[in-house]
């Protein structure tokens, strides 16, 4: 039995990106991966079950199997006819496919809205507001002596966050562990918290006055409460303390920022905050994006259109409101008429008032998997696995580009996503004149 | 198809071609000498004026900051955009348009080639990405060195020679064009919130100073028979004083010159400044343009203010923070590791801040008083100094001493006394304009098929509806103006790709970058040695480093010939 062995694979799961993975092939079949957390790792051995290959569409008399020219005509047909169509997903797939998705939506006069909208998307609204005083990665192991995980728990989300990019790695001016001091501030004791050196645990949505509290802390203000966010005012004044004494601070923060009460403002006064500490020393802050290349979607949906996010062609151009020309407000509202889901599963995903939505008007789905979208969609497109079996380019979550490899051949007759678009792009144009 | 313009006014100084009548001929998007008459397309260029496509040497147009800036700013899109036709994609515009607005704004103008200056190595391929999604002009990227770990060690150790193969070797596999250093140290000590102050200052745990830096990498780009120089963001840029860092950066090569300019010394407006603080702060212009009158190895660009609001952004972090802190605006950093940093604060020029308006005579003035045309270069350092669509104005105030008149009539008042601008006579021809606009760039750039209209040149072609026979350019400059916002004709590589405004066709121009005359193969030492440190200073893969040539849509590299290898 012969193994070949691919080096410095990108890992197509989170948005880590970690792109040191050996992935060893025998048969033909991935045999096991290297360097892998137990997510990447799954990912890459488990990738082809629950698989489909063949396009179906939904028919009179229930769902039938068809060639892919069928199901791409179909898709355009939907496209066209509808008056508003919502092109949602995004963040598991390549910028190639990407772009090809935004130029689809313009051709059609739809809105295109990446899964920033339910997760991040109040990061960058935030972001708008204040700014932001980020970096990569590699900065944060070089450099960091205070490493902060707010409302992110990356032990159980982002592996190996810690040991390649923060307190597990040697980095030009921090030798060991020593070197760093870690700290985490969530509202449960999560696997995270229990490595951490010093562990905040604070009440549930309080997470905003904690921040205005620190920063009254810094301004060398006097807090007027005992107690803030459930801790004590010494204890905030310390912390205070700790991140102005560090050279080179950095806060990660997770969904428990943008999903709980406060949202967008909650991470305003976190950005604020950083901001605020930049008089004092150097201090950065970074949001720990999830899918392998959501940060990518928002990178290139910016490159063409100006906005990250919830873009909306209706008028021939793009315009940009969240909270209306997102895609769970659009669907509460009814607006939509078809939609076109790549690489992602909202039918399962989205509040229950959105899913039906979803299935109630013609829905296309574009994905490897056999998911809840793909198994209601008017028309399911199966699809490669980018990072395995085609290539593309993905963007880790501080925004560096990497390649994504083909590892392995996809199915026969089994094309990439942005073959798919092409095609549909090309057909809506032929049946447009 | 072959294309004959007839009757128009073509002004090639190159080709020492002042304001003829002439024919110009196109074959295959190179101009000949001469068309089948019966089989060409013929433009009637009757009293309109020619001349070669604009080349823009220093503009922020794509890349990790230029997104940035993008992301920041949905307020500055909102109302300026651009709707879908048959040959364009829909965009935004404002201070920072997305890529596709980007290229057909720079065509209407009759611009058709435009470099992105400053792009973080280990983020090239996203520069890269977006340039492929920038249509019809031709363009390239700079990298960022004067702050990279590698070269700081190659440098500290005097190995001028690895330096350079480790410059060479990114080059090709980034496929950058040219040698970018930005506040060379300052930002390697932003990433502990410090700065360096001067050219003598050492860098914070690297012991070696921006002089050692400067004039290494000029070194290098000497070794590596560069196309472009060393082009360089001085020190302490933006801070009143400063002028005297940027008089110690130019002396401090004078002896590594020899016959062509070593050194471009970018958006020199900012790097003008004399006084103690703001309140004191006067131009430079004399002190800087008196020096490069008398010396050839510097070549600038002027970074002109335009009264607008816009967005800066740049590579120097330190500067940013400082623009932050003035303006209390918005404020993006973005560090990079072991390479360089970056940040956006939008901003507002206004003409009656006496700052601002100082900084608007200071790049008129460096234009003014410098006398060779072929020395600086028109420029706003897009965005920061004003958007790339407002050249128009820019042009204006060089032609015509009343477009000036009529400016500074609204400026501050404490400008206008302490200005030399008022007393400048000079209004610049239009083949000054021209060597500034077009011949200047493509020579420092060292694209010899470009900036002219000689048989074998590019044929990009700019065509503007004005006769300069008829019309005088100081006393009707606002025709000049708004035929420069707007070219009858723009034709990039022979075809006409936007006509009074309107695009009309889609087109594709090219991706320059260098590509070494060293084997890759031979790189494999200097690889090894990279490999070890690699691992320790970044966070990704070596071999996930380089970009393949296929990431570029259209790819047009560019051969150098090294004394190192030859």
């Amino acid at each position: 039995m012969t193994f070949n062995v691919t080096n410095d694979i990108a890992c197509p799961f989170c948005g880590c990106l970690c792109d040191d993975l050996k992935v060893i092939i025998s048969d033909g079949k991935i045999v096991d991966v290297k360097n892998a957390c137990i997510y990447g790792l799954t990912k890459f051995l488990n990738y082809s079950l629950e698989r489909s290959v063949t396009p179906v569409v939904q028919g009179d008399n229930g769902k039938v199997e068809v060639d892919l020219e069928t199901a791409v005509d179909k898709s355009a047909r939907i496209l066209i006819d509808a008056k508003y169509p919502l092109l949602y997903g995004w963040s598991c797939t390549s910028c190639e496919a990407q772009r090809v998705g935004l130029e689809l939506a313009e051709e059609i006069g739809g809105v295109i809205d990446n899964t920033t909208s339910v997760c991040h998307g109040p990061s960058i609204e935030a972001l708008q507001e204040i700014g932001e005083s980020t970096c990569t990665l590699g900065e944060v192991k070089s450099r960091a002596d205070l490493i902060i995980y707010w409302g992110s728990n990356p032990l159980q989300s982002h592996m190996r966050h810690l040991s390649r990019y923060t307190i597990g790695t040697e980095g030009r001016f921090r030798k060991t562990r020593d070197d760093r001091t870690m700290v985490v501030i969530d509202v449960r004791n999560t696997y995270s918290a229990r490595v951490a050196d010093y562990f905040y645990q604070i009440e549930p949505n309080s997470d905003y006055e904690l921040m205005s509290a620190l920063r009254v802390a810094l301004r060398d203000q006097e807090i007027e409460q005992d107690e803030v966010a459930g801790l004590k005012k010494d204890e905030i004044y310390d912390l205070a303390d700790m991140m102005i004494s560090c050279d080179f601070g950095i806060v990660f923060f997770g969904l428990g920022l943008t999903m709980s009460l406060g949202a967008n403002r909650n991470v305003d006064a976190a950005l604020s905050l950083i901001r605020d500490l930049n008089k004092r020393t150097k201090f950065l802050i970074m949001p720990m994006r999830g899918h392998f290349n959501v940060a990518g979607a928002d990178v290139v949906f910016t490159w063409q259109t100006g906005y990250p996010f919830a873009v909306d062609f209706s008028r021939g151009y793009p315009r940009y409101n969240p909270g209306d020309t997102s895609a769970v407000d659009i669907l509460l509202r009814g607006e939509s008429d078809a939609s076109l889901i790549v690489a992602s599963d909202p039918v399962a995903t989205f509040p229950v008032e959105a899913s039906k939505r979803l299935l109630s008007n013609p829905l296309i789905c574009i994905d490897p998997h056999r998911s809840l979208t793909a198994k209601a969609a008017t028309v399911a497109i199966p699809s490669n696995f980018v990072g395995i079996e085609c290539t593309g380019t993905a963007y880790r979550m501080d925004t560096i580009p990497l390649p994504l490899k083909k590892v392995i051949e996809p199915p026969e007759g089994c094309l990439s996503d942005v073959q798919l678009l092409e095609m549909i792009l090309r057909r809506v144009r032929e049946l447009k004149g | 198809m072959d294309l004959l313009i007839i009757n128009g006014v073509v002004y090639d100084p190159i080709n020492s071609v002042n304001g003829e009548r002439m024919d110009i001929a196109v074959h295959n998007g190179k101009i000949v000498g001469h068309v089948n008459d019966s089989e060409a397309k013929v433009i009637d260029a009757s009293n309109m004026l020619i001349m070669s496509g604009g080349v823009d040497i220093h503009s922020h147009i794509a890349g990790p900051k230029v997104n940035a800036g993008r992301l920041l700013r949905p307020e500055d899109h909102v109302n300026d955009f651009e709707v879908k036709g048959p040959f364009i994609r829909s965009g935004v515009g404002g201070s920072v348009p997305s890529t596709f607005t980007t290229g057909y704004r720079y065509a209407r103008m009759g611009y058709t080639t435009v470099m992105e200056p400053a792009t973080p190595p280990i983020k090239t391929r996203h520069t890269h990405d977006e340039l492929n999604d920038t249509p019809i002009i031709d363009k390239a990227c700079y990298i960022l060195f004067g702050n990279n770990w590698f070269v700081l060690e190659y440098l500290k150790d005097n190995r001028v020679e690895d330096c350079a193969e480790y410059v060479s070797w990114i080059l090709d596999a980034l496929k950058g064009y040219a040698v970018k250093v930005v506040n060379p140290g300052g930002v390697e000590a932003w990433g502990w919130g410090e700065n360096v102050r001067g050219i003598d200052d050492v860098v914070p745990n690297f012991g070696i100073t921006p002089r050692e830096i400067i004039r290494g990498l000029c070194k290098v780009n000497t070794l590596l028979g560069l196309p472009h120089s060393v082009h360089l963001h001085t020190n302490n840029l933006g801070r009143p004083g400063n002028y005297q860092t940027t008089l110690d950066t130019m002396r401090c090569v004078e002896d590594l010159a020899d016959v062509d300019p070593i050194l471009h010394i970018t958006h020199c407006q900012f790097s003008s400044f004399k006084g103690d603080d703001w309140t004191n702060l006067t131009s430079a212009a004399p002190e800087i343009s008196d020096y490069v009158n008398k010396h050839s190895h510097v070549t600038l660009d002027m970074g002109q203010i335009i009264f607008t609001e816009t967005t800066t952004m740049t590579a120097d972090g330190p500067h940013e923070y400082m623009i932050h802190g003035i303006s209390g605006n918005k404020w993006v950093n973005l560090d990079i590791e072991a390479e360089t940093g970056g940040g956006v604060v939008p901003y507002t020029y206004k003409p009656k801040s006496y700052v601002n308006a100082t900084q608007w005579t200071i790049g008129l003035e460096l234009a003014l008083m410098i006398d060779d045309p072929w020395k600086i270069m028109l420029s706003t350092d897009h965005p920061n100094a004003g958007p790339f669509v407002e050249y128009p104005s820019i042009m204006s105030w060089l032609i015509s001493k009343y477009a000036r008149q009529k400016s500074l009539e609204k400026v501050n008042k404490k400008t206008l006394r302490r200005s030399h601008l008022s007393d400048l006579d000079r209004e610049l021809s239009l083949s000054e304009l021209i060597v500034m606009t077009r011949c200047s760039p493509s020579k420092a750039l060292g694209l010899d098929k470009k900036g002219h209209l000689g048989v074998g040149a590019d044929a990009d072609i700019a065509i503007f509806d004005i006769d300069p026979m008829r019309v005088d350019t100081s006393k009707e400059y606002l025709k000049y103006d708004r035929a420069f916002r707007r070219a009858a004709y723009t034709i990039k590589d022979g075809i006409v790709v936007a006509r009074n405004g309107e695009i009309t066709t889609r087109h594709t121009g090219k991706t320059l970058w260098i590509k070494s005359g060293f084997p890759q193969e031979a790189f494999g030492s200097l690889i090894n040695e990279l490999r070890e440190r690699f691992e320790r200073y970044y966070t990704i893969q070596l071999d996930n480093y380089p970009i393949d040539e296929s990431c570029l849509t259209n790819s047009k590299p560019v051969f150098t010939q090294s004394s190192l290898w030859s």
